[in-house]
């Protein structure tokens, strides 16, 4: 029985902002979670390869470029075809509100705009990673 | 399970990812005691917080990928004993190995050990080496003096220095100072490298066994060729006069010994007794011989 949640914390794209992604990676190790950290400038190929090799239960990405909707479907797409798909994947950072209905639409799960409190953050993923199972 | 198993040893990737989380979350299954070794040699890297393991362990990835060996690597990084959360971020030094498919990189958490890796490391080193990595590198925590499991894991240990973190009496005292088969000053470039390894050399020198102490500069490669080649020369070494083999018993015991401490362990939650000592003792023994 697996009771350890694992998140990838990843920050595609060119923007050079990473304290936010820092912030909800301590949040969530201490809530008692896994989080791999993997830095600045990830293209959608490494977090997939990434989240493969880690085993990881959700991906969580960090954009602050303004790239959100380009990125996610690349992702998206990339973890279909590495048969991934159902691992789930959400969103912080600045995001319209258009678009995180498109994002959601698209399959992301959750955009977590500025403002959301880290405990908001923390229930909301327990949910997801229940949701998914095991 | 089965299925995963028998994608692994086709070589994919993703099943090899699935079995390592399940050898952590269910230790008491002994499939991987079956798998044959496929003869990977294991690589410890151990030393301070900040000596720079991961990036010397990524310049040692590159190294070793120019010569066509496939890679594995597990880094370890503590696991909070207040929340049992982690924040896994070795991997942010290997970057540029992300997308090459020769190289396998698994973050751990240390779980509740105090030696400075994770319990179920032994059956993942097993599951590795089965996979078929020439050469499987783990990284520990942040050791401090006394974590020095290491020595129990690897064929070779590398201790990993950085200039300006002591002087002849730190490399005096018990512990991590005597576990390195292999000593490397990382960060080389800065000042005060010299004289640290002259202080090292000096205190080396009291010992019989004369061992390499190699000077790199992790970020931009300078040493790691050298380190490379010594680290092979002292597993042929090793190989031919026996050390290995003593090294894979001494695994194999205290793997024994880990298991064994997890049954008593689990053995003692489950009995009340707390008035008398020796009685609450041969209960264990009870317990543990009646369940096997």
């Amino acid at each position: 029985m697996k009771d350890r949640i694992r998140v990838l914390i990843a920050k595609p794209g060119l923007d050079g902002h990473d304290r936010g992604a820092k912030v909800v990676a301590k949040a969530l190790r201490d809530a008692g979670m896994e989080v791999i950290y993997t830095g600045l400038r990830q293209t959608p190929e490494q977090i997939v390869k990434t989240a493969i090799q880690e085993d990881v239960d959700l991906i969580g990405l960090s954009i602050l470029s303004g790239a959100h909707m380009n990125i996610c479907s690349k992702l998206l797409k990339l973890m279909k075809e590495n048969g991934i798909e159902n691992i789930p994947v959400f969103v912080g950072g600045i995001i319209p509100p258009d678009d995180a209905e498109e994002l959601k639409k698209m399959g992301i799960k959750e955009v977590f705009g500025p403002g959301t409190p880290l405990s908001v953050i923390v229930e909301k993923i327990k949910q997801l990673f229940s949701e998914v199972g095991s | 399970m089965k299925d995963l198993l028998e994608k692994m040893k086709n070589g994919d990737i993703k099943s090899l990812a699935k079995l390592i989380s399940y050898l952590e979350n269910n230790p008491e299954d002994r499939f991987v005691d079956e798998l044959p070794s496929k003869g990977a040699k294991v690589i410890g890297f151990t030393g301070s917080p900040g000596a720079g393991k991961s990036s010397l362990v990524n310049a040692v990835i590159s190294e070793l990928r120019k010569e066509g060996f496939k890679v594995g690597v597990i880094a370890i990084d503590p696991t909070s004993p207040f929340t049992g959360g982690a924040f896994l971020g070795d991997r942010i030094r290997m970057k540029s190995h992300f997308l090459d498919d020769s190289v396998f990189i698994r973050s751990m958490g240390s779980g509740s050990s105090l030696g400075g890796l994770n319990e179920s490391i032994f059956d993942v080193i097993k599951l590795m080496d089965a996979f078929g990595f020439d050469y499987i590198l783990i990284e520990t925590v942040g050791a401090g003096q006394s974590e020095v499991d290491i020595v129990y894991v690897s064929d070779i240990v590398v201790l990993v220095l950085s200039p300006g973190t002591g002087d002849e009496i730190q490399f005096l005292k018990s512990g991590i100072m005597e576990i390195g088969d292999i000593y490397v000053i990382n960060k080389s470039d800065l000042e005060g490298a010299d004289y640290y390894k002259s202080r090292l050399e000096s205190i080396l020198s009291l010992s019989d066994i004369r061992k390499p102490i190699i000077k790199t500069v992790a970020t931009t490669g300078k040493g790691v060729k050298e380190l490379v080649f010594e680290i092979k020369q002292l597993l042929d070494k090793f190989q031919k006069n026996g050390e290995i083999k003593k090294r894979l018993e001494r695994r194999i015991k205290k793997h024994a010994e880990s298991i064994l401490v997890r049954k008593i362990q689990k053995s003692m939650e489950e009995i009340n007794e707390t008035e008398n000592l020796s009685k609450l003792i041969n209960m264990v023994i009870d317990n543990i011989c009646k369940n096997k």
